[in-house]
């Protein structure tokens, strides 16, 4: 299979803080690929190396099998990115700035593909606004339209998502998932992890500038130890039989992990013989919140 | 080349959508000093036999106009870009080095053109102005426009704040235009001072500009056409340089 991604021992310093430490990456084309990691992991920078914004102090990184300093040229025109910063030129409308960006990557007849986006970005009604006054989530848009102006097969979305009202965040999944399906490959942070939970097929958890976690989104929910028990008790303490199950206290809930169905009758009845009550009882399946806050450990 | 093309669509549009600003007002700024050094000066210096010292003046003043206001261009461009952030959007594309450069620069040549033309079209209304060898006018209109926007593409890469850029501009750029002999010729000057004029490439341009003019110069305008080509080169190697390395522009 073909590698949309390719990063090899990728390390960068800023001064003495280590944002990225020699990491390891390999995204398959057609992959919808979550990279998901506590504020200041090194996303972003990996992101900025990959369009080449940054450059790496040592390793190597490829799109679509394009070494991002070597061949330049390819790599940047395989690649969308839609950056976390809100930024914008004053001087021109919405349809403006995307007819110059289509002229940037090469492209001059583009204007009917441009409608496209703007349709699905649900950007009509301002195209031909000025981009001063969008508002933040409009300007969200834009940002995401000018990634896809030149049909790049590799889409990187920087938290595509902040400060973007529902209806859009659903439109937005809605078109980059028929994105996914037509092809290409997507790569999305956020720190919405239902969003990546839903959408992404494979998940790499980033602490540190290291590569802490790296699988399928599938086998790291079945990682987080089986369904959750929350229980609020009167009076609030666990008999001792039930300490093995034991997973954290959250406040005046206390978490135990479940195997089997059967485990909540004998957790009732163990509950039972000491005389406690049950005040409240939740049952939760594992999410990849729980495996986020198991591996990267809390916030 | 499309590249290319948008983005020097994108940076004639930038100045011309505040034309006012970018190319009205040097050009008032040019016939203030007109007008007063011209008020001042006429009756008491001729620097060509034959030449009033207006008509000696407009020429200087044009070149001189045209340099600033290359530089202005490109210089503003860049460090508002990488200010606003909004430079990411010429860095993801696969533009080639030279396509970035030369958008730039020939944004910078025009703009710097549009204000010279326009300090010219003042002889219209004051003093006669002949132009004897407009080709050598225009060789050096555009190698100062080009020279003067590679500048401002290397300050405006290299500043990272506003006060840098003009920091630049002010105790650089404007110095260095003022003492090319805008204003006189520098055979009025000491030896001492004549020497080091010679230093200043600012000198080759506006001298051999205004021979385009008068059909006559301090220094052979062939020899002012090298020192400023091979200005324009050295000075175009550096900015190329620049950009491919990434330097200040991609961390
Ligand atoms: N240009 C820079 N100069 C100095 N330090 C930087 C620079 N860019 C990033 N850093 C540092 O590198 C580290 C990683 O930053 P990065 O922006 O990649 O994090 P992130 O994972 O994207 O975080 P967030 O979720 O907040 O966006 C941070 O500690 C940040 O302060
Ligand atoms: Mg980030």
């Amino acid at each position: 299979m073909k590698l949309a991604i390719e990063v090899r021992g990728v390390t960068k310093r800023f001064g003495t803080l280590q944002a990225l430490d020699r990491v390891d990456l390999a995204i398959a084309e057609g992959e919808f690929f979550a990279l998901l990691g506590p504020n200041g992991a090194g996303k972003t920078t990996l992101i900025s190396i990959l369009a080449g914004l940054s450059r790496a102090d040592d390793g190597e990184a490829r799109v679509m099998g394009y070494d991002v300093t070597v061949d330049y040229r390819e790599a940047r025109r395989s690649l969308g990115v839609v950056p976390q910063e809100l930024v914008f030129d004053p001087f021109f409308t919405v349809r403006e700035t995307l007819r110059i960006q289509s002229g940037y990557f090469g492209l001059r007849r583009n204007d009917a593909w441009i409608d496209e986006i703007i349709d699905n970005l649900d950007l009509g009604a301002k195209a031909d606004t000025n981009m001063r006054s969008l508002s933040g989530g409009m300007k969200r848009r834009v940002l995401v339209a000018q990634a896809l102006v030149h049909r790049p097969p590799v889409i990187i979305l920087d938290e595509p998502t902040a400060g973007v009202d529902v209806e859009l965040r659903q439109g937005l999944w809605d078109f980059v998932r028929r994105l996914n399906r037509d092809g290409h490959t997507i790569v999305l942070t956020t720190h919405y992890l239902q969003e990546a939970e839903t959408l992404c097929n494979r998940v790499a958890m980033l602490k540190q500038g290291r590569v802490v976690a790296l699988d399928t989104t599938r086998n790291l929910l079945a990682g987080v130890s089986g369904t959750h028990l929350r229980l609020r008790l009167s009076p609030d303490r666990l008999p001792h039989a039930l300490l093995p199950m034991l997973v954290r206290q959250d406040g005046a809930e206390w978490v135990l992990a479940i195997h089997r169905h059967a485990q909540i009758t004998e957790v009732l009845l163990a509950l039972r013989d000491d005389g406690i009550e049950v005040v409240e009882l939740q049952l939760q399946q594992p999410d990849l919140e729980e495996a986020f806050v198991s591996i990267v450990g809390g916030g | 080349m499309t590249g290319f093309r948008t983005l020097l669509y994108k940076e004639l549009l930038r100045f011309w959508k505040v034309a006012f600003q970018t190319i009205g007002a040097p050009i008032l700024t040019a016939l203030l000093y007109l007008l007063v050094f011209s008020h001042v000066l006429e009756d008491r210096v001729q620097v060509y036999p034959g030449v009033p010292y207006t008509a000696f003046l407009i020429p200087g003043l044009a070149m001189m106009s045209l340099l600033q206001n290359a530089f202005a261009n490109s210089s503003s461009s860049l460090i508002q870009s990488k200010i606003t952030g909004n430079i990411i959007f010429i860095l993801l594309p696969p533009l080639s080095h030279g396509e970035f450069y030369w958008a730039y620069v020939v944004a910078a040549v025009v703009r710097g053109l549009a204000v010279g033309f326009g300090v010219y079209c003042i002889n219209f209304v004051t003093v006669a102005l002949p132009v004897l060898h407009p080709l050598w006018a225009l060789a050096f209109a555009l190698f100062g426009g080009a020279i003067l926007g590679s500048m401002g593409l290397i300050a405006g890469i290299w500043a990272e704040k506003f006060d840098q850029l003009a920091g630049f501009q002010n105790f650089v750029i404007v110095p260095l235009t003022f003492l090319s002999g805008v204003f006189y010729s520098i055979h009025s000057l000491p030896p001492f001072w004549q020497a080091v004029s010679h230093l200043n490439p600012f000198f080759y341009m506006i001298d051999g500009f205004r021979f385009g003019f008068f059909g006559e110069s301090d220094v052979a305008p062939v020899v002012s056409l090298g020192v400023v080509v091979a200005c324009f080169a050295a000075l175009s190697l550096v900015a190329l340089q620049m950009i491919r390395s990434g330097y200040k522009l991609r961390h």
